[in-house]
């Protein structure tokens, strides 16, 4: 399709965006965008209680949206687990937000959304101190507001902020990036179009450590140029 | 330097005298140490961990090899590193980390306000904005009438007559079971269910452990003043007052009618003084003002003076109130 058409870099080597290889997209971070003091009083006893942690984090045209509940009684206690908190991620995208999977529409149970959904809660996993909350759970809410690729890292970033304003236990922050390659040039923070085109590897990791808690590729790629996609990856994050 | 800064004046017989102190460290150990020692010395005077007080997750704090981890810290190779946001606390030799934001953590004795969940065997489950339900054993409460016996089956039967899922009570946590849930218990005439009011919910952290958390403010507020509960747990509750006797179990309670579940009568202007508290409370939480009974009893007097006429407070009055009461200017904050 627009594979063909797409000039992914061009000869003054800026991307379709005009932004250099290594450039990111602006971004933004808000913290607390839902609290108790801001939603009204009562609802509580509708079952609607405020989020434990909540952010909004923008990257270029992708927003993404998560609200964290927890730790809290599970709503099926069969999930408990006696010795630590399990981590529940569910992904929602709003109808209107453009380009998520070509237009399609997607709904709750979708496979793709639920892959997003898996991604995270093994991203997140290891990272929460989950044996200091046995017989919880810690539920993650992602809605992606606006997509234009990226949505897995951005979900990313924004969970790890979500989290913190919970003030859930956790190693360290967890921050991703998606790096695509582009003949032999690597290309960080894709937007949607380089997605469609380009093999993409998206990376979560640790900044303090530079431990990978997420490495995920669904397309073929050259041995030799996953190394150097994967340190590019981590050490941009880092540098953050 | 090490062993010298950390040793008491008054041991003198320790054997840190006869022996010199890199004796009984490895030496690449105790370069290690050296260096983190004097990090802090040259950097803060030596005054102990990090002077910064708000740390976030994965930042070291300070070495474990001379500092105890506690609640929001952990230990990775020889740092005491946070595990939350929030502000270092340190007590002698044990650093912790409370998180700026979370859900309440309990304590026994505290006061807390909760909603039943749940009517089990011989129990109630109860949300109590915890990390799980919070148990109401039917041998922790009172029976209506007050009578002193050891429940009996029949007792269980009745349980959900004395409180049904939804209903509201005002309870202390009598103890904490092994995974940290908690144990509650009504057995004091100050403590049951609720009514004649409504629930505000503001983050735990605002509430301050205080001698009493059951405020009046007396009768020009509303014909019968205003009751205020502020559970640890961020539950904070707001009815229409009672006497203080009555509260008390006293001349005239009644002590048949404390499971019941009809509102009294409660006047226009009752419910006018309830709503105003509410208000006030609501808006000193959404600055994130730790609440209290004499703020909230300033911010009553601010109103009763300032704001005309008994329509709802408005953003202007609310901004002069925590400008005026608590000196906070929201419009000129950095």
């Amino acid at each position: 399709m627009s594979s063909s058409r797409l000039e992914i870099l061009n000869d003054g080597g800026l991307r379709h965006d005009a932004r250099r290889p290594y450039e990111l997209r602006s971004t933004s971070f808000l913290l607390s965008t839902h609290t108790a003091s801001s939603s009204s009083s009562s609802s509580s006893s509708s079952g609607l209680t405020p989020p434990d942690g909540s952010s909004t984090v923008t990257q270029g045209l992708t927003s993404v949206q998560v609200t964290v509940f927890g730790p809290r009684e599970p709503k099926q206690r069969s999930q408990a687990a006696h010795d630590r908190a399990t981590v529940v991620v569910e992904v929602g995208v709003v109808p209107w937000a453009a380009g998520g999977g070509g237009g399609a529409k997607r709904t709750r149970g979708d496979k793709r959304l639920q892959e997003i959904g898996a991604a995270i809660r093994q991203t997140f996993e290891p990272v929460i101190m989950t044996h200091l909350y046995p017989r919880s759970e810690i539920a993650i809410n992602v809605q992606v507001l606006a997509a234009d690729g990226g949505i897995l890292p951005t979900s990313i970033n924004a969970t790890t902020l979500a989290l913190i304003d919970a003030g859930i236990s956790m190693l360290d922050y967890v921050t991703s990036i998606s790096i695509g390659l582009h003949l032999l040039q690597p290309l960080l923070d894709l937007s949607q179009p380089e997605e469609l085109d380009l093999p993409m590897l998206v990376v979560a990791s640790l900044p303090s450590s530079g431990k990978i808690t997420l490495a995920q590729m669904e397309t073929r790629l050259h041995v030799d140029r996953f190394e150097e996609m994967l340190s590019l990856g981590t050490d941009e994050k880092s540098g953050r | 330097m090490f062993s010298v800064t950390t040793l008491p004046p008054s041991s003198t017989l320790s054997f840190a005298d006869d022996i010199p102190s890199s004796h009984r460290k490895h030496p690449a150990e105790l370069d290690a140490m050296d260096v983190d020692d004097g990090g802090f010395e040259d950097e803060y005077g030596g005054a102990g961990p990090s002077k910064r007080t708000v740390v976030t997750p994965g930042e070291v704090i300070t070495s474990s090899k001379e500092y105890m981890r506690g609640h929001g810290t952990y230990v990775e190779e020889v740092n005491v590193v946070s595990s939350v946001t929030g502000t270092i606390e340190r007590v002698n030799k044990l650093i912790s980390v409370k998180p700026l934001r979370s859900r309440y953590n309990p304590e026994v004795g505290d006061l807390v306000i909760g909603r039943i969940n749940e009517v089990g065997p011989q129990r109630w489950r109860v949300d109590a904005n915890g990390r799980q339900d919070a148990v109401l054993m039917l041998s922790s409460v009172n029976l209506p009438g007050g009578v002193q016996r050891r429940k009996i089956e029949s007792d269980a039967l009745k349980m959900r007559e004395f409180l049904a899922e939804g209903n509201l009570l005002v309870a202390e946590v009598q103890s904490l079971l092994g995974d940290g849930v908690m144990s509650l218990h009504t057995r004091s005439l100050k403590y049951g269910k609720l009514r004649n009011g409504f629930l505000l919910t503001v983050p735990p952290q605002l509430i301050r452990r205080l001698k009493s958390h059951f405020h009046h403010i007396p009768a020009p507020c509303g014909p019968t003043g205003v009751d205020i509960i502020l559970g640890l747990n961020g539950f904070v509750w707001v009815s229409s007052g009672t006497s203080q006797e009555r509260r008390e179990g006293g001349e005239g309670f009644d002590a048949e009618g404390v499971y019941s579940d009809k509102n009294d009568d409660i006047t226009p202007e009752g419910r006018q003084a309830v709503s105003l508290i509410a208000n006030l409370i609501k808006l000193l939480a959404r600055e994130g003002v730790p609440l209290t009974e004499t703020l909230i009893n300033e911010a009553y007097s601010w109103a009763a003076k300032n704001v005309p006429g008994d329509g709802p407070l408005s953003d202007r009055d609310g901004e002069r109130m925590l400008l005026e009461v608590v000196g906070l200017d929201i419009h000129h904050r950095a």
